[in-house]
Parts: C-alpha cells; sequence; structure tokens
C-alpha cells in the first residue's frame, strides 16, 4: 500500500497538522505523524511520498464543480473530457459535472455514459454526467430521466444549461418526475423574449455602447416563477450562475420559507463587472453577462451568508476564433477551472468574507450534496476518501493561459495577478498535480 | 486650440523653433527693420507695384497666412491712397499644397479669401514675410493653379533672406538680408504680435536644431529651411 | 501611430473646433471650379460597408477623391463567410493592400473599435456607423450645420437648445449627437417614447421628455430621426398612425419652433411617418445642406487624421481601457469626452 504524509498542512485553514494518506483514504490527521499510523498492519513503515506543507499550505477537500462544459462528444476543437478533467485537477477539482449541450446532447441514457466512461478513462477527476432535461435541449418534450438516472452515470442533475426550461408546465413536470429517483433540475435562468439579441448586462453601459442589453429582470422572472413551482410539487430546484442582487434576494426569501432551493454563483460574476465591455473584447462575453457592482458585491455576500449554496466555473471553452472577432458575433462563455479558486480567495478570502473552511463548504460539500455525490465533499477526517487539494495561498501569479492544461484559452483574467495556487490534488490518495504540475 | 505636438510654442515666421523671447535667451536677436522702417518699405513697394502695374487697376493681392495677410492688407491700404481706388485683397492659404505635410503632424488650415471679382486674368501679387527656400510659393502657385488663371503672378517679400532651394524670385523685396543658416529672421507685425519689427537672431544651442517642424499650426508656416538643415 | 475616429466622446472641444473649421475652410474648395486639393496624394482610404448605406459610402468616396486620396471600395454584405471571419480576414487583406485609413461600416455595435485595437491592421479607423452605438462624422457635420445656422464660424454651440426625437433607442445618431453636442456646450433634450429610450439614458449629459409639444417653443434645432419599419412589429408602439400624432413633426409643430430654428433629418426621410413632406421641403429644413456638409466634414476629419505625420486630433477610443472598479457612469461619461495625452 503506497502512503503519503503532509507535514504541516493548515487542515482546513486552521492550525498546521500531519495528514497520512494510505491507499485511497485519509489514514489519520494528527501532529508529529511519522507514517506508522493509521490503523491495523501499518507497523512503521516509511511513507514513500512525503509533502512539506510549510505550515503554510492550505488543505481542503477536493473541489467539486456542479457545472463544467467539457465539449465532447461534438466539440472536441474546444474541449475534451480528457483535457477538461486534467485542467479541472490543477484547478484542484477531483469531481466534475459535465453539462449536457454537447453534439449530440446528453439527452439519452447512451451519451451520459458515454461521457461517464470517458471519465473514468481520464483518470484526473471523476466525472458526473449531467442529463439534458429535455430532448435536444429544445424545451418540448421530456428527455428519458429516469433511463439516464437508472444508467451506469447515475445522473441526478439535470439540466438544459445553455437554454432555460421556459415552458412553465414542462418545467413543473420535470420538477415532479426527478423526485422519483431524488434528481434535481439545474435551471438555466433566462427569459427568451426579454433576452432575444442580447449581448450584455442591460444597464447605463449597455446603453451607451448600443449593445442590445439582457435584463436583470428576464434571469429573476424566471427564478421567482421555479421557486413557486418547486415549492408547489414539493421538489428541489437548483439555480445555475445566479448574476443578479435580486435573484439573490428571491433566493433568500424561499430559503426563508424553508423550501429546496439552492444556487450557484460563478467565479467571474464574483469578480467582473459590465464595465469591462467598453473594450468590447468578446473575452468579456458571457452569460449570463457580467453585471453591475452593486451586484456583484450582493453576491460576494450571499455566497458568504449561505444564501448562495456553492461557487460553480460554468467553464465554457471556446476555440480562438470564436472569440477572436466582434463582439456580436463571439461565442459567449469563459474557461474557469484552473483560476476559480484563486478568484474565490481574491474575492471571498481575502475580503476576509469566508475562512477556508466556508470555501471547503461552498466549493466541494455543498456542491457534493446537491449533486448527490458520493464519496466527494467529504469531511477531512480518518477513514474518509481521500480526495484533497493542497494549495499556497501565499502565492502570486499573473495568469498566463498559453500555461492552461484546457484546450481553450478564452480566460477573462490574461495578465491579471491573482493569489493562490494549487500545489497538489490527490483523487483518493493518487496525486493528479503535483508541485503545481499535472502528474 | 490644439498645440503642435512637437513643440508647444508658438513658432515665427521664418523657422525659428520658438518666440523671439527663446531665441533672444540664446543670443540676443538683433532688429534690422524697425516699424518705421517697415512702413517705408511697404509705400516703397507699393509705388513699384503701381509703377510696374501701370495704375494697378487689375492687381490683385494675396497674402500668405498669417503675417502675408497683413502685410497685403497694409499695401492694399497704400495702393488706395496712391490710385484713389480701392484694391482687391484677400489671403491664399497653401498648407493643403506643402510638399512636408508627411513629414509634420497635420496642420489646421488658415483662411483662404479670394476676392470676389476672381483672378482670372488677372495679376496677382503674391505677398509674404520672409522669402527663404521658395517652398512656400512653389506651394501658394499650385494653390493658385486650382483656383483660377491669372494674367501673371508676381511676388513681393518684406525680406528676402536667401537660401533657395527652387528656381522662384521675389519682383519686390523690402530688405534683401543676407543670413547664414545659424541664424533667424522672425518678423513682427502689430497686428499679430502688438509691435513691427523684423529681429535677427541665433538659433539657440547646437543640440536644439529644428526644422520648421515646430510651428504652430494656426499661424501656417511659410518658409521652411532648406532640406540640409 | 494608431489613430481613430471611433466615437464623438474621443473628440474634445478643441478637437471638434478644429475638425468644424477645418471642415469650414474645406467647404469652401466646393464652391471652386476645381474640387480636388493634392493633400492626400498617394494614399488609400478604404471604404469598408458590411452595411448598405449609399449615402454615407458616397459621401466618404467624394470627401477621399476631392483630397486626392486613393479610394477602394469593399461592399461585404452578403458575404457567405461567417461575419466573424469575415471581418479578421478582411482586415488582413485591407493591411496586405496597404490602407492608410479604413472608412467602416458595420451591422455590430464595436465592430470599429475592434478592428481599431485588435491589432488586424495599423491604418485609421473611421467609424461611419455600427451597429446601434456611434456614427461620430453625422454627429459632426451636424454640428457642422447647426453652428452655421445657430452661432457662426469658429463658435461652438454654447446654450443653443438642441431638440433629437425618435428612435433614440436605436440611434446611432442620436448617441454620437448627444456626446459631442454636450462637448461643444449645447443643451440636448431627447423625445421619444418610453419604449424608445435606452436603460439608463437619465445618466446622459442630456435631458429626456415624452412630449414633444411641451419642447418645441424653447428649440433652436430640432433633428427627427428615422423610424425604422422592423420597429413596427416588435411593440416599440402601437400603431404607425399614434406615432405620427405623437412624435410626428407637421406644419403645425413647426409654426411653434421658434423663428430661427432649423429642423435637422439624418436622412433617408420617411415622409408621412416622422416628417411631413410640408415640413421636410420647407425653407426651414436643411436636409440636402447636411448631404453637403458631410462631404466637407468627412473631408477635413480624413485631411486631419492623414495629413500629417501624425493625426492633429488626439482620439483616444483605442488606448482607454475601462476598469471593473470605474467611477459611476456620469463621471465615465464626463471624463471621455477629456481628451487624455
Amino acid at each position: 500500500m503506497s502512503k503519503i504524509l503532509i507535514r504541516g498542512a493548515k487542515v482546513l485553514g486552521g492550525e498546521p497538522q500531519d495528514v497520512l494518506i494510505d491507499g485511497e483514504t485519509i489514514a489519520a490527521i494528527g501532529t508529529g505523524l511519522s507514517g506508522g499510523e493509521g490503523g491495523p498492519g501499518a507497523d512503521g513503515d516509511a511513507p514513500a511520498t512525503v509533502i512539506d506543507a510549510e505550515g503554510r499550505m492550505v488543505l481542503l477537500p477536493g473541489l467539486v464543480d456542479l457545472h463544467t462544459h467539457l465539449r465532447e462528444p461534438g466539440r472536441e476543437d474546444s474541449e475534451t473530457v480528457l483535457t477538461g478533467t486534467r485542467a479541472a485537477a490543477v484547478g484542484g477539482y477531483t469531481a466534475v459535472h459535465a453539462m449536457a449541450n454537447t453534439f449530440p446532447v446528453a439527452d439519452t441514457a447512451g451519451v451520459v455514459e458515454q461521457v461517464w466512461r470517458l471519465g473514468k478513462e481520464s483518470g484526473y477527476c471523476d466525472v458526473q454526467p449531467v442529463g439534458a432535461v429535455t430532448v435536444g435541449l429544445e424545451g418540448k418534450q421530456l428527455a428519458e430521466l429516469g433511463a439516464m438516472a437508472d444508467s451506469a452515470a447515475q445522473v441526478r442533475v439535470f439540466s438544459d444549461d445553455g437554454k432555460c426550461v421556459d415552458d412553465a408546465v414542462i418545467m413543473r413536470r420535470a420538477l415532479e418526475y426527478v423526485k422519483a429517483f431524488d434528481g434535481v433540475v439545474a435551471q438555466h435562468a433566462q427569459e427568451p423574449r426579454l433576452t432575444e439579441g442580447a449581448q450584455m448586462n442591460e444597464g447605463t453601459v449597455s446603453g451607451e455602447l448600443g449593445l442590445t442589453g439582457w435584463p436583470a429582470v428576464a434571469e429573476e422572472s424566471i427564478i421567482a416563477r421555479d421557486i413557486l413551482l418547486a415549492a408547489h410539487v414539493g421538489s428541489r430546484v437548483h439555480i445555475c450562475h445566479l448574476s443578479t442582487a435580486g435573484s439573490v434576494e428571491l433566493v433568500r426569501w424561499a430559503k426563508s420559507k424553508g423550501w429546496d432551493v439552492t444556487a450557484e454563483v460563478t467565479p467571474h460574476h464574483l469578480l467582473l463587472t459590465d464595465e469591462l465591455v467598453r473594450t468590447y473584447n468578446p473575452v468579456y462575453k458571457v452569460n449570463p453577462p457580467l453585471r453591475t457592482e452593486a451586484d456583484v458585491l450582493a453576491l460576494r455576500e450571499a455566497l458568504a451568508d449561505g444564501t448562495i449554496d456553492c461557487v460553480a466555473t460554468d467553464h465554457a471553452p471556446h476555440p480562438h476564433e470564436d472569440k477572436d472577432c466582434e463582439w456580436a458575433a463571439a461565442a459567449m462563455g469563459m474557461v474557469g477551472l484552473e483560476t476559480a479558486l484563486s478568484v474565490v480567495q481574491h474575492t471571498m478570502v481575502d475580503t476576509g468574507l469566508l475562512d477556508w473552511a466556508g470555501v471547503a463548504d461552498r466549493m466541494s460539500a455543498r456542491p457534493a450534496v446537491i449533486g448527490r455525490l458520493a464519496g466527494h465533499g467529504r469531511p477531512l477526517a480518518a477513514g474518509e476518501p481521500a480526495n484533497l487539494v493542497l494549495l499556497d495561498p501565499a502565492y502570486r501569479g499573473v495568469v498566463n493561459p498559453a500555461g492552461f492544461a484546457s484546450r481553450s484559452r478564452n480566460t477573462p483574467y490574461e495578465g491579471r495577478e491573482l493569489p493562490g495556487r494549487v500545489f497538489a490534488t490527490f483523487l483518493r490518495g493518487q496525486a493528479t498535480v503535483m508541485d503545481g504540475k499535472l502528474t | 486650440m490644439v498645440e503642435d505636438r512637437s513643440n508647444p510654442e508658438p513658432g515665427s515666421g521664418d523657422g525659428t523653433p520658438s518666440g523671439g523671447q527663446r531665441a533672444e535667451h540664446a543670443a540676443p536677436a538683433r532688429a534690422v527693420l524697425e516699424a518705421p522702417d517697415i512702413a517705408r518699405v511697404l509705400t516703397r513697394i507699393a509705388h513699384e507695384i503701381v509703377e510696374r502695374a501701370k495704375g494697378a487697376d487689375d492687381v490683385v493681392l494675396l497674402g500668405i497666412p498669417t503675417r502675408g495677410v497683413y502685410l497685403a492688407q497694409r499695401l492694399a491700404a497704400k495702393l488706395a491712397e496712391i490710385t484713389g481706388r480701392a484694391a482687391a485683397v484677400g489671403s491664399l492659404d497653401i498648407t493643403m499644397y506643402r510638399d512636408d505635410l508627411r513629414l509634420h503632424p497635420a496642420r489646421a488650415l488658415a483662411r483662404t479669401e479670394i476676392p470676389g471679382a476672381g483672378i482670372d486674368g488677372r495679376l496677382v501679387i503674391l505677398v509674404d514675410d520672409v522669402l527663404f527656400s521658395g517652398r512656400t510659393i512653389r506651394a501658394a502657385l499650385d494653390a493658385l493653379n486650382d483656383i483660377g488663371r491669372p494674367r501673371a503672378v508676381q511676388l513681393a517679400v518684406l525680406v528676402d533672406r536667401g537660401h533657395r532651394e527652387l528656381p522662384i524670385r521675389a519682383d519686390y523685396v523690402g530688405k534683401n538680408l543676407p543670413t547664414s543658416l545659424r541664424e533667424t529672421v522672425k518678423v513682427q507685425l502689430t497686428e499679430e504680435d502688438g509691435r513691427d519689427t523684423v529681429l535677427l537672431g541665433q538659433k539657440p544651442g547646437q543640440g536644439d536644431e529644428r526644422t520648421p517642424a515646430g510651428q504652430d499650426r494656426h499661424t501656417a508656416p511659410r518658409e521652411d529651411l532648406p532640406a540640409d538643415d | 501611430m494608431k489613430r481613430h475616429l471611433i466615437s464623438a466622446a474621443d473628440l474634445s472641444r478643441d478637437d471638434a473646433l478644429l475638425v468644424l473649421d477645418t471642415a469650414e475652410e474645406m467647404a469652401r474648395v466646393a464652391d471652386r471650379p476645381i474640387k480636388k486639393l493634392p493633400t492626400l496624394r498617394g494614399r488609400t482610404v478604404v471604404n469598408l460597408f458590411f452595411e448598405d448605406s449609399t449615402r454615407t459610402r458616397i459621401s466618404f468616396e467624394a470627401a477621399a477623391k476631392r483630397l486626392s486620396a486613393d479610394v477602394i471600395n469593399f461592399s461585404a454584405k452578403g458575404s457567405s463567410v461567417s461575419k466573424g471571419e469575415s471581418l479578421k480576414d478582411t482586415a488582413l487583406t485591407l493591411e496586405a493592400m496597404g490602407a492608410d485609413a479604413v472608412v467602416i461600416r458595420h451591422g455590430s455595435s464595436g465592430a470599429p473599435h475592434r478592428l481599431a485595437t485588435s491589432g488586424w491592421i495599423n491604418g485609421s479607423v473611421v467609424n461611419a456607423g455600427d451597429g446601434t452605438h456611434e456614427h461620430p462624422t453625422q454627429a459632426l457635420l451636424d454640428a457642422f450645420t447647426m453652428r452655421r445656422h445657430l452661432s457662426g464660424v469658429g463658435r461652438d454651440l454654447e446654450g443653443r437648445r438642441i431638440t433629437i426625437v425618435g428612435d433614440i433607442l436605436h440611434s446611432r445618431v442620436a448617441r454620437s449627437n448627444v456626446l459631442l453636442l454636450n462637448t461643444l456646450g449645447a443643451h440636448v433634450t431627447l423625445v421619444a417614447p418610453p419604449t424608445l429610450l435606452p436603460i439608463g439614458v437619465e445618466q446622459w449629459p442630456c435631458e429626456v421628455s415624452y412630449d414633444l409639444d411641451a419642447v418645441l417653443a424653447r428649440t433652436d434645432a430640432l433633428m427627427m430621426l428615422r423610424v425604422q419599419s422592423e420597429r413596427m412589429n416588435a411593440a416599440f408602439f402601437p400603431t404607425e398612425r399614434e406615432y405620427t400624432r405623437r412624435y410626428g413633426l407637421d406644419g403645425l409643430r413647426m409654426a411653434v419652433l421658434p423663428e430661427h430654428a432649423i429642423v435637422m433629418h439624418p436622412g433617408p426621410m420617411n415622409r408621412g411617418m416622422e416628417i411631413t413632406a410640408e415640413v421636410a421641403d420647407s425653407p426651414r429644413c436643411t436636409v440636402v445642406e447636411q448631404v453637403a456638409n458631410g462631404v466637407s466634414t468627412r473631408m477635413a476629419v480624413l485631411y486631419l487624421l492623414l495629413g500629417g505625420s501624425e493625426p492633429a486630433i488626439a482620439t483616444t477610443s483605442a488606448t482607454a481601457v475601462p476598469v471593473a472598479t470605474a467611477p459611476a457612469n456620469g463621471a465615465t461619461t464626463a471624463a471621455r469626452t477629456e481628451e487624455s495625452k
């Protein structure tokens, strides 16, 4: 059995401790571990690997992303399951949910099993496919949700992400139907008529730039409806990439009622605003769009107080040519897996809004619960699976997309200094990343 | 107004990099013509024009901005005194016809004002303050060509400082002033500068040699330094 | 060195006056037997039009030709290539052909900005209308026309009251005019139904009214904007008839204007919709004059951008990089109208 000893790691940001990994599980956490601990049969044989965390690095459970676009099958020019999971590992993730808007759409057991199998083969992180709510994401007919749930992929999260399930009856049926297997519908909240031709957040900046606006109400009206629908049918609903202060208020209200509503926020909506669109650089084009400073501050506060349950990357790779053009012609989306933890440290930890235990909750524990993902987001304790990320919060670096593990480079942070670096990632005791590099 | 980026100080008419003050710092400028001299010289030129143009009936005086325009107006007044008839006077901006446009930032234009009767068949007398390389007059001839067909074109200047680069000569010269390329000639007129004088100065230090690049666009430069400067 | 005219906000008051004063001199060339200047001999100006706009294109073409530039007209409309590839590849083609200036009309807001900042070309970029963003040379020719009627050559428009009526939401002409007229000291009032005003318009340096009749008597220049027929089906207003009744200019409304006031229109006019034939054909209507002034103004812009080794107007849009923590919008607008060096 291979053993790994991490010396002097701040477990969940607390006092430095030693952590011993034995095989696929955490064998012991304590001070002054030598490697001999860890239960019967561990008779003092020295660990194969010793990592010195220097009393400064932080150990968290491996991150879980509820919202990743791996693009395979269909758009392998922008990302594959292999390159996407490599990027995830570099970013500290041990599990990602692969969104369903592939070609073909992941709306059958066959497609979700294909993605699931490709994830198994990659070995860099667990890939949990998301199933489409409706056939072809067209919002008209429910996909075979039960078949996907029963498949080898064990799908529990269903989403038409990229498109809103805007038909109230279809949404109601989906919410009801997934109760049979404890599933959840993750809604991309975007009222389609209010966002026809939308290019950016509707506000002062869109008025000046002459770009068609994407109003906050187009998100909020759908969230309000879906909260009420979920409450009515007694199901749970998850809100994807919540982006406005008004949406925060709605979710806060729903939670105060005790309804089972969860929400995610992306790293970019915690940091960037629509002022950046003044450059007309399509790298800032994303859906939902970058909002205002007031929205950013409300989102940070909501993530801190738990109104927003988790951070999800909405990692959306696009080939260079889809961004190397004028704004209106450009694709929407940003890559995010490799920068998410740094952005969260910058916006939430370094600002004092969240401690590292809070980060572990919002980026690992809660998304794993929402996705009903076994073996991830677990507490850091002896006997738990060794899905871990060791990060160096003191590190300062400038984002350089040329070094990305992702196949795409469409990051809005190029040239920006961000704090923190993933030093090592462990998937069931195996290091997928060591010293910041893929193993 | 927008300042020329290559030289924030307004230049003078002859290609000195700055106004008299800076030149005076380098070496005190010497007045070669004072106000009474300028008045006398213009009177003489006016008489010469009347004599050579046989009454100056069809003369059109076109000053080249900025100071050439004032000189043309003064000459017109003197012609009127002599002949008893108003003389046609106007201005001709040559900026768009310069041969060195691409060597300098784009310049503001000055006013071109052609008297109502036009220039076709008439005797046009171009008026400028300093004649130097001759390139300004070359541009002025091109500009005239686009406006009409004069019977003849003549040139009147207050000062001819030499160093011609084109086969051009003045028909009426206020003062011939042999200069070296190290020297500067600056004409000041009451209308623009508050006094009438012609100053001969030295260029500032060796390291600060300038081409006419440094001239304020709004006082359109008239003469260029020779190309080897 | 890259210098461009992308937005009316790029022009300081001095820059704008320099363009207008230069245009006055250019206008005099139009009165001469030989309407041509040798100034841009050997320079190449490309008219890159992704949208049909015959009048704007021939205006730029006439301007460039009067300055002796070589003009290449490149109509990219209807290209089968996807729009994004088309803009970049077209730009690279023009760069290879040695374009000194690219005059671009594009259906996407920001396309000229992108062209100027992408590194695809080195020449100057002149925005001839982008999407629903800006049309700065139209604003310049409008200001030129207003100045001739209302304040005089060499002056700005301090205190003049300009009213712009119509589809402000989709109008690049309105955006550029608000910015430029504000820079020149005019008081601008926008009049439109609330559906045709952009969100955030209260932050613009102008006033807003829903009532045309309330502002007519205190208007020195009234600019009527074209109402596109495609707005009809999008519920921006109930019917054409109701729009005309509330926001159209007829003889009765024109009679309420002060005696010196002029009526402007960027063209093409929708006679019977936003303007009646009686108004359009009246001597107070400057539509035809605006067309003539367009050539002079565009000559001035081309001369000032290309006439020397570097432009005489210090346009800034290509270098201004806003940051996430930019000040509140009113301040941003004010800052953008200042010349930065």
